[in-house]
């Protein structure tokens, strides 16, 4: 069984650009002013492929994709 | 050289840092070896390096800065860093409330230096950096060209004019400073290194002023003053409505009644107390009052040391419309990296500033916005803020059920706390 | 169809009407490439749609015209009606025939080729690289456009004129820096009383 993996945003990179959260709606929501809020971190195994969309999608290179240390 | 005193005198005011007769003058290198003695050499070999390592970690000194780091698990990792760190003693004291830094470094730079060298040749660091308030800057730049022509340090000491903004002491937003002359926090722990990929061994001054003497005088006598588990003196900046405001070192564990008394005593009923800083918690007299000042004993009271700021505020003064300009302030003070921080702080400021004035404002999405804006920025600025805004709608909870009547409690003018760039009304 | 026509159609000028009828969709795909690139930047995205459809339909168009871009260049290689070079497909400037118009399409290809690669590297580079290049996006198009004007005839007038025209005003619309996006985030704080965005319940999964 692989590792688990967990999502990281990194708040600098981040613009509030929001295409995590439209692809990853159950892991990702957004605050008032349209930045993520990780619901959870810990990324069920499931939605691994939306996960690293999500992560290839973003045009800032904010949403990391790390093993769970 | 004279020992200093090993037992708090009676009136619980300590002088191992300050000079104890607390004239404020600056200190020459004369003066201080007079009083110190010599700096004992900390390099040379694994086995020296170890024993003092050991002997810093049974003094138990933790950071000053506010976030209270066990400063020997500090020095054993850069210890073993490579390449090799840099020491960079953190002066800069961006809170506005507390004068602490800055009234060590005019009255004790040598004191530091010394603290700063020695934490320099128990990592093996190449270079001293400090980084000073402007206010001060040029003393700490006259102090370190003494001990230049002295010949009295093994590596080179730089001094730099800390940049004036509240975000500037963060600890990554100095080494920032430092190695691009930007004072904004990038997010990257010090000890992994700045962008100039050196790791950077990253402390308050006055945790190097402490190191200096344990590097003297051992942990025994360092634990003499505080408590078994925060052990050390510490300095304090006590402001508000207080007989004689500034700053007093006191050993840890003095209770928070022993530090209004050592500035002479209220001048008013109070209110409120602000404990900690701007990042602190405003907390009511008749709690706080009894307790120790120590991270342990200010637990009861959800409160912490921090940067050790005691802000009284008197009857006459609206809490609110106090913690409206600050929130403001730090609000304005944003680095602006972060959108939860730059809009989120913004938006409370707005409401807080709402509430203070006594129109109407939506508190419980003020407290929503406390929860989504801790920990989702680069650092901790938005959690301070919101730390200390929570408290202030705990604490003065009553005046905001005035205030949404269209009262205020308050007579006087707002301005006990001071905030940079802010006109007094 | 005579025989004749047949063979004329097949044969050489074929493939010159091949290469010649690819550009011009390319200079059209380019554009909405580009204008789509425009929209993923501000965050603009149509009513309903989804910004990260902005932002794959930009991907997917780009993919696709790499493969329109290898058709042009070479049905326009192995025509004989005109002589360019292998060499001037990635050396710009190099071609016998028109060195200024063809040069220009080579330079533009090679910026795209630029893009391409380090945009299918953009993990591994970093942020700041991928976007250094990515910003001589803005050089490709108005290279590519002057190539279509002064390569072949066709934008001399008529529909091709219209299209190509068009699709000029179009990218310079898209392109224009907007005020009051410079200062702050791409995303504008909503307005006072906004809800807050609840994650949608997970659908439970087999």
């Amino acid at each position: 069984m692989t590792a688990g993996l967990r999502l990281r945003v990194d708040p600098i990179a981040c613009d509030g650009r929001g295409l995590c959260a439209e692809l990853l709606p159950g892991l990702i929501a957004l605050d008032d002013w349209g930045f993520p809020i990780l619901c959870q971190q810990d990324v069920p195994d499931a939605l691994r492929g939306e996960a690293s969309a999500a992560v290839r999608a973003c045009p800032r290179l904010a949403l990391h994709l790390e093993p769970r240390s | 050289m004279n020992r200093p005193a090993t037992s708090p005198p009676a009136t619980g005011s300590l002088s191992r840092l300050l000079p104890g007769d607390r004239v404020a003058r600056p200190g020459t290198l004369a003066g201080h070896l007079a009083r110190h003695g010599i700096r004992p050499d900390c390099a040379g070999g694994g086995r020296r390096r170890e024993e003092l390592l050991a002997e810093v970690e049974r003094a138990g000194l933790a950071g000053r800065g506010g976030a209270a780091f066990p400063a020997a698990a500090k020095l054993r990792a850069l210890a073993a860093a490579w390449p090799r760190p840099v020491v960079i003693a953190n002066g800069v004291e961006g809170e506005p409330a507390s004068d602490k830094d800055k009234m060590l470094l005019a009255v004790a730079p040598h004191l530091v230096l010394d603290g700063a060298v020695g934490a320099a040749e128990l990592t093996g660091a190449g270079q001293v950096v400090i980084v000073a308030h402007h206010a001060v800057a040029p003393i700490v730049s006259r102090a370190a060209a003494e001990r230049r022509r002295a010949g009295q340090d093994p590596v080179p000491v730089r001094v730099m004019t800390a940049a004036g903004s509240f975000i500037a002491g963060e600890a990554s937003a100095v080494v920032n400073w430092v190695e691009r002359g930007l004072a904004t926090p990038t997010g990257r722990p010090p000890r992994l290194g700045g962008p100039g990929r050196r790791p950077a061994l990253v402390q308050n001054v006055e945790t190097l002023a402490h190191l200096a003497l344990i590097l003297r005088h051992g942990a025994t006598w360092f634990t003499s003053a505080g408590t078994p588990d925060e052990p050390g003196s510490m300095l304090v900046t006590l402001l508000g409505a207080v007989r004689r405001p500034g700053v007093y070192e006191i050993g840890i564990g003095t209770p928070v009644s022993g530090l209004i008394e050592l500035a002479g005593g209220a001048t008013a009923p109070l209110s409120a107390l602000l404990i900690g800083g701007y990042f602190g918690t405003w907390t009511e007299p008749g709690t706080v009052l009894p307790l120790p000042f120590s991270a342990t004993g200010l637990a009861p009271a959800d409160a912490g040391p921090g940067a050790g700021v005691v802000a009284a505020l008197p009857r006459t003064a609206c809490g609110l419309a106090e913690t409206a300009r600050i929130t403001r302030y730090l609000a304005d003070s944003s680095a602006g990296q972060c959108g939860p921080c730059l809009f989120g702080l913004h938006a409370i400021a707005g409401q807080l500033d709402r509430l203070a004035a006594g129109t109407r404002c939506d508190l419980a999405t003020v407290q929503r916005w406390l929860g989504d804006v801790t920990g989702r920025g680069a650092c901790r600025h938005p959690d301070g803020t919101a730390l200390m805004v929570g408290s202030a709608l705990r604490v003065f909870r009553a005046e905001a059920r005035l205030h949404s009547r269209g009262w205020c409690s308050g007579t006087g003018a707002a301005g006990i706390l001071p905030v940079p760039g802010q006109a007094r009304p | 169809m005579t025989v004749a026509s047949a063979a004329a159609v097949t044969g050489s000028q074929g493939l010159w009407f091949v290469s010649r009828g690819s550009g011009l969709v390319l200079l059209v795909l380019l554009s909405a490439i580009v204008v789509l690139g425009a929209a993923t930047r501000a965050g603009w995205a149509p009513r309903r749609w989804p910004r990260f459809a902005v932002a794959e339909l930009h991907r997917t168009l780009s993919l696709f015209a790499v493969a329109l871009l290898a058709l042009h260049v070479l049905t326009a290689l192995l025509d004989r009606y005109v002589t360019i070079g292998w060499a001037a497909t990635v050396i710009p400037f190099a071609s016998p025939y028109r060195r200024l118009a063809v040069g220009l399409g080579t330079l533009a290809a090679d910026i795209g080729a630029a893009v391409l690669l380090t945009s299918v590297l953009r993990s591994r580079l970093g942020y700041r690289w991928w976007r250094a290049v990515h910003w001589l996006a803005y050089l490709a198009w108005p290279a590519a456009f002057v190539h279509a004007l002064t390569a072949g005839n066709d934008l001399r007038g008529g529909w091709a004129a219209v299209i190509g025209w068009g699709s000029a005003v179009v990218v310079t619309v898209a392109a224009l820096p907007r005020p009051g996006t410079v200062r702050y985030r791409t995303a504008a704080p909503p307005p006072a009383g906004a809800q807050r965005r609840v994650p949608a319940r997970q659908a439970t999964r087999r």
